[in-house]
């Protein structure tokens, strides 16, 4: 009885991912901003919408912005909460991985963030001088020994207790002691007012996304909690186009290929795989889990790599 | 101890004493100009900070893989020299050594203004200053930044109450004779004075709570250096994820703060004029004082970069070979050797321990001092674990801005307009002290 629960249960979180990714493309939450942005050019350029009570009416593409219904305290209280049962876990496939950038893109978009700031970087990796390089995109590792949020003076980064690791802009004092602590390199700064921040400033702040960013605070990858909440994938797997990203629960031993949809057993693809972590010597325990570059199926088409870029 | 030269006996009377160490606090022309141009200094870089205050961080040369720089390693400095104040006045006071007793006002005098602005520099590193009550509000006692406040904060207070509290058989002196002061001043004299009158009972209570603090400030001492290594030290950084760094820090902190002290006591003699006080004596003994705390700084950095250059291990190396042959060799060199080897060289001759050589060699080693706090700070933060890639070229170096110099020499003359103001209301040297520590009698009346 209690197996068949559990059963239910994830065949409704796999159907449940399974929709969102095909239905990722069509309807993305941000694919509105992406549409107004596109027609700046054109000011006259009208939609149509249907109201609440049931009229349609025409709107200026300019003139549309996201909607987030909550207010703040809500948004803060169940986003340090985080989602009940659920134990977030993402395995990036590098023989994969040829270096599309989509990921960037995506999270860029959806995180509000310019072109050279990255909650994930796709970085190009050596691992010796005679090994073959390879691509390696590179989230926060959703540690769970993180030293970033050990070190937060504020708790303005913590753990929740689906794993993953948030920032609060509202809290951050921006001491950039979390920077300095994270091993990954995976956290940035607001140094200057963020991008489109004029437009964005009567937004309310999600922390699940940590949109609006905020001058003067530090940002880093959520795995696009926001979407999680929403049984939706991140933006940076829904984004790939080569398969290269797996997402899933911990707990339910699945996850799901943010390109095919397919979804495998986490424990398995880890151990045929010779999964890894990045840097466990250092203890971090991280969340993100990586399958070895062997039989690449795109050559690595980088810049050869000179020593210097490898610190 | 007997082959120091003979300091000339001058005829010093109870009343020389105070004519001598209250005559410069009023009648110095000079002082009131220089106050005049720190205050303009402080204005005009209040300026720089105000843009960065508008602006953002951005403004400064610091982006997301160097985010800690110039005014870090400015703190770290700040901290370093402050901690003269716990080595001169407490250790060797409580040693009982008494060359000590004309030039402990000064070294806690620069402990007070130096750690005064340590804590004020975190502000203006701060991403959002105005969010700075959130340390007290959702304060995370794991955070190393909350030891850190809470440290510095007690030895600002203790090292302020070591100020005061050994000045105020002074200040009594001070409400009687400075009649010219200001009727603030007055007042000050009076209120902080607390009716003292040199009563032996009056004495012994003030003996013994200055004992007290003495005893007191020496683990708080340790503790705001010590910690705020581990600001580094708790990191997994190449570089900084050492276990020696408390020990390390504060041995630097050592010399920093002695070369500093140093420097104080040569102006302090030649602008106040006190060279029948601030003797060669003090100078010769302070020298040797800093050849010690730089031999044992020495050792620690043997340490520090000998046995992780022997093994060469993954990640130190980069970082390693940049400071040794690379990049930051020259910075990384010019500190080992002209703020520690060549100092320590130059000080065992005695000819050298002189008040000018000793001033001059003294200010390179407090340029060597900063340097390294610098170099400490920043080359860490360019050699992270993963590449940095991705970003643009500005992301990958570090030059501090304009604006960030600007902040920096304004938190330099905050620093020196404190010293100066404290030395233009107290008394430098103790009156009371020097003239028990020389047998001559005290009187005070009520």
């Amino acid at each position: 009885m209690k197996e068949e629960t559990s059963n239910n249960s994830r065949r409704k979180f796999l159907k449940s991912f399974g929709i969102s990714v095909g239905a990722a493309g069509v309807v993305s939450s941000f694919s509105l901003i992406g549409a107004a942005k596109a027609a700046t050019k054109k000011p006259a350029e009208m939609v149509n919408l249907l109201t609440q009570d049931g009229q349609l009416v025409q709107v200026d593409k300019n003139q549309l912005r996201p909607t987030v219904n909550e207010p703040l305290d809500e948004l803060q209280k169940r986003g340090r909460e985080g989602i009940p049962g659920k134990s977030f876990v993402m395995v990036i496939d590098l023989s994969k991985c040829r270096n599309a950038r989509k990921c960037m893109s995506a999270c860029q978009n959806h995180h509000q963030l310019r072109a050279d700031q990255h909650h994930i970087n796709v970085l190009q990796m050596q691992d010796a001088e005679h090994t073959a390089p390879y691509f390696m995109p590179k989230p926060c590792q959703h540690c769970d020994n993180p030293p970033c949020t050990k070190v937060c003076p504020v708790d303005a980064t913590f753990k929740r207790q689906d794993g993953i690791v948030l920032i609060d802009n509202e809290r951050c004092i921006g001491c950039r002691f979390c920077i300095a602590a994270c091993p990954y390199s995976a956290r940035i700064f607001q140094w200057t007012e963020p991008k489109d921040a004029e437009k964005y400033k009567d937004l309310t702040y999600n922390i699940e996304a940590n949109v609006p960013q905020k001058k003067g605070t530090v940002s880093k990858c959520l795995f696009s909690a926001d979407r999680l909440r929403e049984d939706k994938l991140p933006s940076c797997v829904s984004a790939c186009p080569n398969g290269v990203y797996y997402f899933g629960d911990r707990n339910e031993d699945a996850v799901t290929n943010g390109t095919t949809g397919e979804t495998v057993r986490f424990s398995k693809l880890i151990e045929e795989n010779a999964g890894y972590t990045l840097m466990e010597e250092l203890g971090t325990k991280p969340r993100v889990y990586y399958l070895p570059p062997k039989n690449r199926a795109f050559e690595f088409n980088g810049d050869l790599l000179n020593e210097e870029n490898l610190h | 101890m007997n082959d120091l030269p003979k300091q000339k006996e001058t005829n010093l009377s109870f009343e020389k004493i105070k004519k001598d160490i209250l005559h410069p606090m009023q009648n110095h022309k000079g002082l009131e100009l220089w106050i005049v141009f720190l205050i303009t200094v402080i204005s005009v870089c209040g300026w720089a900070y105000y843009i960065q205050l508008k602006d953002g961080l951005g403004v400064t040369g610091m982006r997301d893989y160097v985010s800690w720089g110039l005014y870090i390693a400015n703190f770290v400095f700040f901290v370093a020299v402050s901690l003269v104040g716990m080595l001169i006045s407490s250790i060797l006071g409580l040693l009982r050594i008494d060359w000590i007793t004309p030039i402990s006002r000064i070294a806690e005098i620069i402990a007070v203004a130096f750690v005064a602005v340590a804590g004020l520099v975190i502000v203006l590193d701060m991403g959002r200053p105005d969010r700075v009550l959130n340390v007290m509000i959702h304060g995370r006692f794991q955070s190393p930044i909350l030891w850190d406040v809470t440290v510095i904060t007690t030895y600002l207070t203790v090292s302020a109450l070591l100020l005061i509290l050994p000045m105020i058989p002074d200040l009594a002196i001070c409400k009687k004779e400075l009649t010219k002061a200001s009727p603030i001043m007055k007042k000050l004299y009076n209120i902080l004075s607390l009716g003292y009158i040199n009563t032996p009972e009056q004495h012994k209570h003030l003996h013994k709570m200055i004992r007290t603090l003495m005893v007191l400030i020496v683990p708080i001492g340790l503790a705001i250096h010590t910690v705020t290594s581990w600001l580094f030290a708790a990191t997994l950084r190449n570089g900084w994820d050492t276990t020696i760094f408390g020990p390390y820090f504060v041995a630097g902190a050592f010399v920093a703060g002695s070369a500093a002290l140093i420097i104080a006591m040569y102006f302090f003699r030649v602008n106040y004029k006190l060279q029948d006080y601030i003797t060669d004596l003090q100078f010769d003994k302070m020298g040797k004082l800093l050849v010690a705390v730089c031999l044992v700084y020495l050792y620690f950095n043997l340490n520090e970069f000998l046995v992780p250059g022997y093994k060469m291990k993954t990640g130190d190396d980069i970082h390693l070979k940049e400071l040794f042959y690379g990049n930051w060799a020259i910075m990384f060199w010019a500190s080992q050797l002209l703020g520690n080897i060549i100092p320590i060289i130059l000080l065992v001759n005695k000819k050298f321990r002189k008040p000018l050589p000793i001033m001059i060699i003294s200010l390179f080693v407090l340029a060597g001092a900063w340097f390294k706090r610098y170099v400490i700070v920043i080359p860490t933060m360019l050699h992270p674990h993963l590449p940095i890639q991705n970003v643009p070229e500005n992301f990958v170096h570090y030059y501090p801005s304009a604006i960030e110099i600007s902040v920096t020499v304004l938190s330099f003359a905050l620093v020196l307009l404190i010293i100066t103001v404290l030395s233009k209301i107290f008394p430098v040297v103790p009156i009371v002290e020097t003239a028990e520590s020389k047998g001559i009698e005290v009187k005070i009346d009520a």
